[in-house]
């Protein structure tokens, strides 16, 4: 369970969070809108700890662990994973080693045994034709000359191998197809269960139609200025967002 | 705290990790007094047993240096060196000769094993002969110190007919060709630090391919530091007959020191008609500590010839240590069609200074040269590449291309390129690219994400960084360079 408390975060000195309250219960997933600027990306870097940005109160705690005491990759091996907005190029770096690289850190923090290359690119096969996605995608350097829809479905392919219990997903269908995105979907609903919950931080009903959330936030200056089932999406697709901020101003 | 700063002080606070490979082994050594004058060349050359040429070549060199000055150009710094105040010879103190692994001595034996030296190789030292037809053996021609202490695989080596031994060796058994070759690439008075080394080199190794013989195994040989004040001069002498093939592997470790200790070594390989060479080094010298204090001040004079038609020089080399490395890998690219390759990762941390680079210097026409650098800075350390193309008027249609890339790791590091370009015949083509660049900290904090340590991540993106000067590496070899890559970024970043 994912509980945030009156979490507040600045960025130059410049506050960006202003005490957000957000309980995501195990087996959830719960969908963040708002319009932007409000914080939403902001939310996802101080939960798996960029450093750029300074918390100023408040408290994160994930299965009653603190989050924010904890290094970025402590976090990750507690199961945090943020799919990035903008996923990063890491030059000459291959996509196969990168992703055996992070899957056996995991694996050590865990006390598991770590998986050999053969062992590693059988599974990652596996999970990479399970999202129609080529295989050269692993020979490639990280994200290094992918399409933008290359990029995202990058980030699914390694929430998959990584199997978090808290997975944020940070406008991961922007700029997606239709299929792409039903890919995306399709990644997160293969995780769902009772030891995952998600945060999905989207613009478009479009995602949630595949991916059917159990709660939709509106996020907006800082705050979450009103919370609902799955039909909030809807219906702020139809009215917007200016309303509900109107409100909480 | 802005992350700049944060990384900057877990920068500082990974630094102090200290050096891996700083121990120092105790085996009873034999000095000649410290200083250098004529008598001391004498007394080098009587302890090699060598002929009289051999000396004379070497006082030869000795009056050259003394009219010589220090060269100035490099971007490095350190205090005046006091030539008068090192030990030019120094041996490990006899027993008979190796002929089991009992008989070597159990310290020296102790000193291999954490180098990492490979068991088998360890037996090879000993003389042990490998099993039939096993893949892929390496010989080692071990130099510890001043004195080769064993020379292996000579059988395997001399059936196919090649000549793989200690230079002082060399100088007896081959004085032919030893009389024909050496300072046919590097002139004894070519500059300082060469013409020091002629004057009182002591030990290295000689290797002579035949014609059309393809050298059955990888060559390779550990190099130590290990005297106290002991300067070490090595020389190496690598000759390819025509249509021969040579890999020649040459790493070294050092231990920890406080003293400055220098270290100018010249090798000369020549190459003849459709004859390669693959040279190919893994350095790591003490590089001092966290302040600077101590380090190997190393400086290296490497240059091939390639005499003959499409001959091929190829020098890859991974330097992470010593506290200067001024070293400059060149080929002569002298035969028609002839290529030259130069790849290379220099990796500096705290105070270490490095200037290095390459020359590429085409005569013959059609030659062709490459240049890969990669140079990562970290702590306050400087790196300069320094590269002379020179495309002589015969040299028609020769073609060059250098790609100079440079990492920066925190903020008070400096990276500097130093490109000289010379053409002078118009049919030839150089070109020339150059990047610098930063460790984002976002793609630290997209590793970290995804569970990798901060040393781990900065590793897998170095390790990228290097990957085309890596991959022409023989693959044992580059294993041992990745690791050394960690090892020196352990005490840098990570």
């Amino acid at each position: 369970m994912l509980e945030i408390k009156g979490l507040a975060a600045s960025i130059n000195d410049k506050p960006i969070l202003r005490g957000i309250d957000l309980v995501v219960p195990p087996g959830e997933v719960h969908a963040i809108m708002g319009p932007n600027g409000s914080g939403k990306s902001t939310l996802g870097y101080v939960l798996a700890g960029r450093e750029d940005y300074e918390v100023t109160g408040g408290s994160a705690t994930f299965n009653g662990v603190d989050l924010l005491d904890m290094e970025p990759e402590a976090r990750a091996a507690a199961g945090v994973f943020l799919a990035f907005q903008a996923p990063i190029e890491l030059p000459g770096v291959n996509n196969a080693n990168f992703l055996r690289t992070a899957l056996n850190a995991i694996r050590r923090a865990h006390g598991e045994t770590e998986l050999d290359a053969v062992q590693f690119l059988k599974l990652a096969r596996a999970e990479a034709k399970r999202l129609a996605m080529p295989d050269d995608m692993l020979k490639r350097n990280v994200n290094v000359g992918f399409s933008g829809g290359e990029k995202k479905r990058n980030e699914v392919l390694q929430m998959a191998l990584l199997r978090p219990k808290l997975a944020i997903l940070d406008e991961t269908d922007s700029g997606l197809d239709i299929d792409a995105l039903k890919i995306v979907a399709d990644g997160v609903n293969a995780l769902r269960g009772p030891d995952f919950s998600a945060l999905v931080i989207t613009h478009h009903q479009r995602l949630l139609d595949h991916l059917v959330p159990n709660r939709v936030h509106v996020l907006a200056r800082g705050r979450i200025v009103h919370s609902g089932g799955p039909e909030l999406a809807r219906e702020l697709e139809r009215s917007g967002y200016a309303g509900l901020v109107q409100e909480a101003a | 705290m802005p992350a700049t700063t944060e990384t900057l002080d877990t920068v500082q606070a990974l630094a102090d990790t200290g050096y891996k490979w700083g121990f120092e082994t105790n085996i009873e050594m034999d000095f000649a007094p410290k200083g250098l004058n004529e008598d001391i060349i004498r007394l080098i050359s009587a302890r090699k047993e060598e002929p009289a040429w051999m000396l004379d070549w070497r006082l030869a060199a000795y009056a050259a240096w003394l009219k010589m000055p220090e060269p100035q150009w490099a971007k490095v710094e350190h205090p005046p060196i006091d030539y008068q105040d090192l030990h030019y010879y120094a041996a490990p103190k006899k027993k008979a000769g190796p002929k089991s692994l009992d008989e070597v001595d159990p310290e020296l034996l102790a000193m291999y094993e954490k180098l990492g030296i490979p068991l088998k190789e360890r037996a090879i030292l000993a003389g042990v002969e490998p099993g039939e037809g096993e893949p892929n053996p390496i010989a080692v021609d071990a130099v510890f110190d001043s004195v080769s202490v064993a020379t292996t695989f000579r059988d395997t080596l001399a059936k196919a007919g090649v000549i793989f031994c200690p230079i002082s060796e060399a100088v007896r058994d081959h004085p032919d060709l030893v009389r024909k070759y050496l300072g046919s690439v590097v002139p004894v008075a070519d500059n300082f630090y060469a013409a020091l080394n002629s004057a009182v080199f002591t030990d290295g190794s000689f290797v002579y391919i035949p014609k059309g013989v393809r050298c059955p195994m990888e060559l390779s040989t550990y190099f130590r530091i290990n005297a106290r004040n002991t300067g070490q001069f090595e020389r190496t002498l690598i000759v390819a007959e025509e249509g021969s093939y040579v890999s020649y592997l040459e790493g070294c470790t050092a231990p920890q020191r406080d003293e400055n200790q220098l270290h100018a070594a010249v090798v000369e390989l020549v190459a003849m008609d459709d004859a390669q060479i693959k040279y190919s080094t893994v350095q790591n010298w003490y590089p001092g500590d966290s302040e600077g204090r101590g380090g190997i001040y190393n400086f290296v004079t490497k240059r091939g010839a390639c005499r003959g038609a499409r001959s091929k020089i190829s020098w890859t080399q991974v330097e992470t240590g010593s506290a200067i490395t001024w070293k400059y890998p060149s080929c002569v690219l002298e035969g028609a069609d002839s290529v030259g390759e130069f790849y290379s990762v220099a990796v500096t941390n705290n105070h270490q200074q490095a200037d290095t680079g390459t020359k590429m210097i085409h005569l013959g026409r059609g030659s062709r040269s490459t240049i890969v650098s990669k140079g990562i800075s970290a702590g306050k350390s400087n790196n300069t590449y320094r590269g002379l193309v020179r495309i002589a008027p015969t040299a028609a249609g020769a073609r060059n291309f250098t790609q100079c890339d440079s990492l920066l790791i925190g903020d008070q590091c400096g990276a500097h390129t130093v490109p000289y370009i010379e053409s002078r015949n118009l049919s030839a083509k150089v070109e020339h690219e150059a990047t610098t660049s930063k460790i984002a900290e976002d793609q630290l904090f997209y590793c970290r994400q995804r569970g990798l340590s901060e040393e781990d991540a900065v590793n897998l993106i170095v390790n990228g960084f290097c990957k085309d000067v890596l991959k022409e590496l023989p693959m044992e070899f580059a294993v041992e360079a990745q690791k050394l890559l960690a090892v020196s970024l352990e005490g840098s970043v990570g």
